[in-house]
Formats: C-alpha cells, structure tokens, sequence
C-alpha cells in the first residue's frame, strides 16, 4: 500500500505556566505517491507543526502518520526536507552538499558524482559545484536545498515554506522548477506557504488550515498545478477561476485572523 | 565606615595624581587633531579618489566608512619613538629634537658671609657636573684670600650636593658667620636662589644644597634610551641572561602556553560537547565551570605553587586550567548553536547520530571553538608572564622581574616589547589559522 495517510492527529503542547496549547486536533489527510498538496494557513494555525511530525520530529499526543504501511516513529531517508533557509552545510562545496545523503548511505562514489552531477544539471547549478553554499544567492542556495533533498531519492518531500525569502522575481523561477521536478520525479509532495498564490500555483489539492485547534478547515482540488507544467505560470494566473478562488481563500484567511484579533482582544 | 574613608583618601590622591597628567592628555589629543589637519591638507595634493568610500558624503555615524588610516598609524607609532627618543636623548635622533637635558659641564656661583662683628665677605663656589658614566673629582681652585675662601665640588648629572662652604673660611659657622647671599642675591635658611644652570638652596643649618637642573629628560633608570634597550636586546640575544639565553627564556615560555594550551583544549573541547550533547553532562560541570570561569588564572597561582611548586608542572597545569574553561565554554556554545533545521535535515537525509556529530555538529562548532581559542592563547600568554613574575627559573617574566630588582630597565622594556610581539604574533597566527581552516565563520 503506498501513500502517506496521516490519520487522527492530535498535537497538545504544555506549557510551563500549566496551560496548554492545542497546536492540532483530530486532522486527517490522505496522500496518493505523486500527489502535490500544498498547506495553506493564518499563523499559529499548526502547519508546521503538522510537517514536523510528518517528518518524524516531533511525536504527535493523539493518532499517527502511516507512510506505505508503516508508522511513523521518527526522522527516516524516506521523508525528505526542504526548509526554509540555513538548512544548508556551509562547511560543504554546493557538491557535498547535494551528496550528503548518498554519503550517508555508503554509496559508491562513481554512482554518487553521477546522481549529484545529473541534479546541478537539472536546477541549472552544474557550473557552481565546487562553490562554497555561502558564495550563493538565496535562489541558488534553495536550488542547492532541492537538490540535496531529491538526491535521497525519498518517497516524499516535505517544504516548510521553502521559497518565502525569495524575492519576487526569484520566487517565481523557482515555482516552475518546483512543479518541473515534481512532473519529472513524481513524487509526493506537501508544500506549506504563506503565499495563497503560491498555494494556488502549486498545489493539485489546497488544504487551508484554521488556528486554535489547528484544523483542516477546507480542501479544494485544482487544475492548476497540472495547467503550470506546461504553460507560462504568469498565463496560469491569469484564469478566471484562478482569481476566484484566489479571492474565495484570501477572505477567509482574513475572517479567520479577525476572529483571532476579537478574541484576543475580549481576553 | 573607617574603610570607606580611607578609600575616599585613596580615591582623591589618585584623581590628584591623574590632574596632573589632564593637561598632557590634552596637549596629546590636540598633536593628533593637529596632524589630521595637516593630513587633510597633505590629501587635498595628492590624486583624488573616487571609490565608494571616497564619494560617500555621509560619513559621519556610518561606521562602515571608519577603517582605519594607515597614515594616522605610522604617524601615531612615530609620534612614541619620537617621544621616546627625545625625552632620553637618544642619538638616532638629531640634537635639535631633543627636550633640554640635565645641566652637564663647569659652572660657579658665589656666596656672600657675614660675621658676628657686621663685615660681609664672598667666594666663589666652582660647580662640575659630570656625566654619569665618569667620575670626576673636585675641581682644584684657589682657595684665595679674604675671610671666605672659595670652594669646589664635583656633582654626577641629575643628583645634587650637600656643600659646607664656611668649613674652610676664616671665621666659620662656629664662630657666628652666616651665609646671606648667593650670587647677589639675598638668602636666608630654608630659601632657595635659582641659577641659569640649576638652584642652590640655604638648609635651615646654614649647609649650602647645589642642584644642578635635571632637564626634561628621563634617566636611563627611568626609562632607557631606544638604542640602549636595541643594544641590551643584541648583548642578551647573543650572551643570554641569568644562564639562559634569550631564545630559552622565550622558548620556556612559549613551551609552558603551547602545553597547557593544548591539553587545555584536549580535555576542554570533548567536555564543551559533553555539556552541549547530554543535559546529564551539563548539569554535572555547569556549576564546576560556572564557578571556575570567574576566578582569574592569577588567583590560582598561590594554590598551585603550593601543590605543584614552582617547576614546570605546576605553570602548565595552572596554564591547563587558564585554558580549559574557556574552550569547554566555547565547544559548548559551538554546539548549542547549531540551527535545528541543519540537524533536522541531517536528519532526514539518513543520517546517524554519529554521522551527524561528525559531518554537522563538529564542523558547526568549528567557528566557535577557533574564537574560544584564540582568547585562550591570549589569556594563557599573559597568565605565563605573570606566574614566571612570581617565581621561575627561565621565562620571559622571569627575566623582567630578575632584571627590575637590579633596576636593569633597559632590559625590563626589552622585555615587555618582546612579550608584546610575541602575544601579537599569536594572535596573527591564530587569525590566520582561523581564515584558512574555518573559512564559513560567520557565513550560516
């Protein structure tokens, strides 16, 4: 049985004053191999929160992930991760970095330099492979993040916001590589954002997520995804349901942050 | 209440001391604004510059536009051999630059007695002054006719001379004569009367005191001459000093910092892991490290001359702690201050734990560690000086201390610049190990 199932979960964190702080509760998704979904939310509303147990960094209180018929027990090869930014090893050339976690295995190195060699080529790095990470701008040091990730070959990809310090222009480079590579290597991909465009853009399923409990509040199923990995994205955002929708998301977003200010405000 | 008082004593002669010393500090920052001046004078001829800095018209409160001038430091280094020659009369200066020295040479004054019965008479009192490295005798004068006979006497540069002058007149102190005058000029026990070449003053018992002017220049004893701490720096390299040679006391001392340094760092750097890996580790040294860090090397050294007395074991173990607090300190802040995210994505890229420790958490910590070492070498270095200060048989500080109870400053200073170098040198050498083994410091 492939797919990820995430099933039940509940995450309380206590806090030192005797309180708690109900960061998830009761949420549910199911993942087909090759499915893209991106995760959309307020702050506060348990997105990451969501991811790191996905990954195996923290144990959910309640309920469990199953990736092919297996629990999650904790951080495995299999879960790959992008994060946002300074997640790379600036003591390793662009090189070792994307090899890391073939090193890591013990892999030969013929078979290593080919696998690192093909990814530079495919985010378009082949000429900076012996530079240091940090000589890098923000958008190569991102494409370097992929890299490293897809050279694991793990079964799905976990992106915490992976392009949220990019600027603009950088950002949307980077989008249509995202869904290049994810046609190309079919994987699973859960992408979070703070971007509604960029959730839009991105995800073949939307799960926005509403705060205090962190919750599945919507899901929507896009065309838009599948429409970006062979159009212009620019040409993508110009549909009619893109705007829509776009707008649908963003007042919601926006009614779920008032309702937090009134109740923080009657607090 | 009584301590409180004497340190408000203490307190106000130290400020009366340091007034003395304002309007220096002033003369001094008024040299430097003056050279600025000159300096921007000196600028406006040369080829201007167009770089980023030069074309910035907000400099002030723009720090990144403050590096330092070059020109200001070799003007600022000058400035002290300059002073430093002029004040001993150094002759790699040219005379014109010195300040007015001591008063050398053959002088007279003369003095004027009077006896019970009203009748004055003078005589002259001949004054050498000979400079310190030769002796001389009273001049040979005329002893003259008259009732005062004239005297002489010989007198080493920057000293002075007590003289009984009516010892040999015809009608003495005995007799009722006393002194009135000196070279015309009215005096009475306890004035003084001040000469073109120095003072001559009357003590309450009627004995002249000649004191030839000292000038502005200091004594050797105070503070040598540049060319004769050079010298003294040549004589000890090649004769060595107290049955060492100079490269032994500094190789001594260089030997006692490298050891304790690096045993310092052997144990220190695994117990900094220790500490920033497991919370049972921390918890055990947190309250030993915490308690150690603040008391000085220096403090130590009492405790551990009475264990290990004063050979090389007791230095380099005193050393082995200076350094050992520091670079736990600093390996457990290396570890501490890895991003989660690095370890996290470590992590989910199949690493081990000791993987991790070995391809993430060291070379994370690297950065720090060189910091932390670095300071170490540094406090390791002063911490040497001053237990070879207290008591060894080779050392730099050891042959300062020796050289200051024979008022040897020339090799006193020889001393203390070549301490000054050698803890210059390194900090370079650690600055540079740094660049070429850590190059992503900073960059994460």
């Amino acid at each position: 049985m492939t797919g990820l199932t995430i099933d039940h979960l509940s995450m309380r964190f206590d806090l030192p004053n005797g309180q708690a702080v109900q960061a998830l509760k009761d949420v549910s998704l199911d993942l087909k191999a090759g499915e893209l979904m991106s995760v959309l939310g307020p702050s506060g509303c348990g997105k990451t929160t969501l991811l790191n147990i996905v990954a195996g960094f923290l144990a959910p209180t309640d309920g469990k992930v199953i990736l092919n018929g297996k629990t999650v027990r904790g951080p495995g090869a299999e879960r790959g991760m992008v994060f946002q930014q300074g997640a790379l090893f600036e003591w390793m050339s662009v090189r070792e970095n994307v090899g890391f976690g073939p090193s890591m295995k013990g892999m030969n190195k013929a078979k290593k330099k080919e696998i690192v060699d093909h990814l530079l080529d495919v985010v378009g790095l082949r000429d900076f492979k012996e530079k240091a990470v940090y000589e890098l701008s923000g958008g190569m040091q991102q494409r370097v993040a992929l890299a490293r990730c897809l050279a694991n070959d793990p079964d799905v990809i976990l992106m915490d916001e992976p392009l949220g310090a990019l600027d603009a222009l950088t950002r949307e480079k980077m989008q249509g590589l995202v869904l290049k590579l994810w046609k190309e290597t079919g994987k699973t991909i859960i992408l979070i954002t703070h971007s509604v465009e960029e959730a839009l853009l991105l995800g073949e399923r939307l799960v926005v997520m509403a705060p205090r409990p962190g919750r599945i509040h919507r899901e929507y199923n896009l065309p838009f995804a599948e429409m970006g990995v062979n159009k212009d994205l620019r040409e993508v955002k110009k549909h009619p349901d893109f705007a829509k929708t776009r707008e649908e998301i963003l007042s919601m977003i926006w009614d779920m942050e008032e309702e937090i200010m009134g109740r923080t405000e009657k607090a | 209440m009584d301590l409180l008082g004497k340190l408000g004593g203490e307190l106000v002669g130290v400020l009366g001391t340091l007034w003395t010393i304002f309007p220096f500090l002033v003369g001094y920052v008024l040299v430097i604004l003056g050279t600025l001046a000159i300096w921007r004078g000196v600028r406006r001829f040369l080829r201007p510059k167009h770089d980023f800095g030069s074309l910035k018209t907000v400099t002030f409160g723009d720090e990144s536009s403050v590096t330092s001038n070059t020109a200001a430091s070799v003007i600022s280094i000058a400035l002290i051999f300059l002073a430093w020659g002029a004040f001993t009369g150094s002759r790699l200066l040219p005379g014109f630059l010195h300040v007015p020295g001591p008063f050398v040479g053959q002088t007279e004054f003369t003095y004027a007695i009077k006896t019970p019965d009203g009748t004055t008479a003078d005589a002259t009192v001949t004054v050498l002054v000979y400079p310190a490295g030769a002796p001389a005798d009273d001049p040979a004068v005329e002893a003259g006719t008259g009732i005062a006979r004239n005297d002489s006497v010989a007198i080493q540069e920057y000293r002075s001379s007590l003289l009984r002058a009516q010892d040999n007149d015809q009608v003495t102190k005995d007799d009722g004569a006393e002194i009135v005058g000196v070279d015309g000029k009215a005096i009475a026990p306890g004035d003084s009367v001040r000469l073109g070449w120095g003072r001559v003053a009357l003590t309450p018992k009627g004995t002249l005191n000649i004191e030839p002017s000292k000038g502005w220049q200091m004594e050797p004893i105070w503070l040598p001459a540049p060319e004769a701490v050079w010298a003294r720096f040549i004589e000890i390299s090649k004769e060595g000093y107290r049955n060492s040679t100079l490269a032994e006391h500094l190789g001594y001392s260089l030997f006692r910092v490298i050891v304790g340094f690096v045993l310092g760092a052997i144990i220190g750097i695994p117990l900094g892991y220790a500490m920033g890996l497991s919370d049972w580790f921390r918890g055990w040294f947190d309250p030993i490290v915490e308690f150690m860090r603040p008391v000085p090397p220096l403090a130590l050294i009492p405790l551990v001359i009475i264990w290990a007395g004063i050979g090389e074991t007791g230095k380099i173990i005193l050393l082995f702690l200076a350094a050992l607090w520091i670079m736990a300190i600093g390996a457990r802040s290396g570890v501490s201050g890895v991003r989660i995210s690095k370890v996290h994505a470590a992590y989910s890229l199949g690493a081990s734990k000791w993987q991790i420790m070995r391809h993430v958490i060291i070379p994370n910590s690297l950065p720090e560690i060189f910091t932390a070492a670095r300071v170490a070498m540094g406090v390791c270095w002063g911490t040497v000086v001053a237990a070879e200060l207290v008591a060894a048989e080779k050392g730099a500080g050891m042959m300062i201390m020796v050289a200051s109870k024979f008022q040897s400053t020339d090799i006193v200073l020889m001393g203390i610049i070549l301490i000054g170098l050698i803890g210059f040198g390194i900090d370079l050498l650690m600055r540079w190990a740094e660049r070429v083994l850590v190059p992503w410091k900073g960059k994460g």
